[in-house]
């Protein structure tokens, strides 16, 4: 494994998460900070870099009251925390910045002061050759790939609903868990049709909150309480419109993306102890595992269906419970941070055995963006 | 379908052709007189080797369904349930369209299923490229 340069030594989620329609976006980002900064044992004038998406980093410094030497908006989506906390990495080793803030709030179900689903320019090439044919949004545009995919691989839709189950099981060992009761596949291809072949309990939830991160250097962390350093990360992106993906069976960006991660942290999979794959609908789990490399191509369907990531399997997937069944406010990325990050120090609700080394992989837009990061116990 | 009120694309300078071109009843793509690379959408350049010199050509309207799911929430413009597809187009890039002239079930759109393009005048400037399945 490479040398470490940054770590994250303190790490929050909001207060409340679900419905929380006493904040608006802003103080759902407040919060988590507050959260985050009390976790590290720091103050808020200790912080020199932010980072933030959803939100403009200007509005962010000035609620929070801080003068920043460093920021970073990048805005793709979902894994805009993830390309954060790679390019946070880099702006602490190059001496930018000492102390970075890494945001997320999103009032994605009771919509106080919202930023919302991003409208398509009027005139922009997803306005001109996707808009016309009623695409609403996520659900009838993340979606489209996946019947492709199943047919290459010869498999049903019912492997989709095999991803909720298991989700669910880690749900379900965790009070914080937007849906805790058990759930079949039966259930799941029984309830309501949204897109086909996507049923409800197929996609992510639509809910309030936030999460934030400290992050410093790999030095520096030495002084902290259980310190989690980054030791490998990876971004990259394709393109905005999913109907121009180069193959509906794999994403590229997932795949450039993922093999950076691994190369930069010097580890190989069989080295990884737990697993964060962003899941805003039930197919992305499986691009994942073999996007990364964790599963032969068409082969991460069966992975899930032996067990392999459920509670007890070799390979522990999203088991905070995910989109599915966790949270999702709409950018779900730094949730799976946080839950990376809590594995790692050993403090999550349904905590895995001895974990040192965690991989936490995001997505943004629909298959448009890329970005992931890998996590360790041990400082190097 | 009631297509009055669907969304409508906004054509730009490097586009107009491309919507001049379904006016007239034709699927104009591009091809690089460099690398010989067919594409879509519309840019004044090679996408592939970034070579300015590129030519507009008729497609031949004829496609096959690469993917699709079907909403089942109606919108302004769309009656659900509707199906938002993706065909692969004989020339070799994909597009995203809708399906007409064939019932919007699984059953009714099977993947590969040979189609063809099908003209649909929404405005005066605006013919949108909707696939139908094929007749030959």
């Amino acid at each position: 494994m490479k040398r470490s340069r940054a770590a994250v030594v303190g790490a929050a989620e909001t207060t409340q998460l679900g419905v929380i329609p006493n904040m608006s976006q802003v103080q759902l980002h407040a919060d988590a900070t507050l959260n985050a900064v009390r976790d590290a044992g720091i103050s808020i004038s200790d912080i020199d870099g932010i980072a933030t998406a959803g939100e403009s980093p200007e509005s962010l410094a000035h609620y929070l009251g801080i003068t920043p030497t460093w920021i970073d908006a990048t805005g793709v989506g979902g894994c805009s925390f993830l390309m954060h906390v790679r390019h946070a990495t880099a702006a602490i080793e190059a001496g930018l910045c000492g102390t970075v803030l890494i945001t997320h709030g999103e009032s994605g179900r009771s919509g106080i002061a919202a930023a919302g689903f991003p409208v398509p320019i009027q005139g922009s090439l997803l306005q001109q050759f996707e808009t016309p044919y009623g695409t609403t949004g996520p659900a009838t545009m993340f979606t489209v790939p996946v019947l492709r995919y199943l047919q290459r691989y010869g498999l049903g839709e019912d492997v989709l609903a095999e991803v909720a189950v298991v989700q669910r099981e880690w749900a379900a060992k965790n009070p914080r868990a937007t849906f805790k009761n058990p759930i079949s596949v039966d259930d799941v291809m029984n309830s309501r049709m949204i897109s086909y072949p996507f049923r409800l309990l197929m996609c992510c939830l639509v809910t309030d909150g936030g999460g934030a991160l400290v992050l410093t250097s790999a030095d520096r962390a030495k002084d902290f309480d259980r310190p989690v350093y980054i030791v490998g990360t990876g971004e990259s992106v394709e393109t905005p419109m999913v109907s121009q993906m180069e193959d509906f069976t794999t994403s590229r960006a997932f795949r450039v993306s993922g093999r950076e991660a691994f190369k930069s942290a010097g580890i190989s999979h069989a080295d990884v102890d737990h697993l964060m794959l962003y899941d805003a609908f039930a197919h992305l789990p499986l691009y994942g595992l073999e996007d990364l490399g964790f599963c032969k191509p068409g082969e991460a369907a069966a992975f899930i269906r032996e067990r392999n990531t459920a509670p007890g399997g070799k390979l522990p997937m999203n088991t905070n419970g995910g989109g599915l069944s966790y949270m999702h406010s709409g950018m779900y990325g730094m949730y799976a941070l946080q839950e990376s990050v809590r594995q790692v120090r050993g403090i999550a609700a349904a905590q895995v055995p001895d974990v040192r080394i965690s991989v936490a992989h995001g997505v943004g837009g629909m298959f448009a963006a890329s970005s992931t990061i890998v996590f360790s116990k041990d400082g190097v | 379908m009631k297509d009055q009120t669907r969304p409508l694309p906004v054509p730009t300078p490097e586009t107009a052709h491309f919507w001049e071109g379904t006016r007239q009843g034709e699927l104009r793509l591009q091809r690089c007189v460099h690398c010989a690379h067919v594409y879509f959408p519309p840019r004044p350049f090679c996408p592939k080797c970034s070579s300015a010199e590129i030519e507009k050509f008729a497609a031949s309207g004829r496609a096959s369904l690469y993917s699709y799911v079907i909403s089942q929430r109606s919108i302004p413009g769309f009656e659900a349930p509707y199906a938002i597809a993706v065909v692969q187009l004989e020339e070799g890039p994909r597009m995203m369209t809708n399906i007409v002239g064939c019932a919007q079930t699984p059953e009714a759109l099977r993947l590969d299923m040979p189609l063809e393009v099908a003209f649909a005048k929404q405005s005066e400037e605006i013919t949108l490229p909707l696939f139908k399945p094929s007749e030959a």
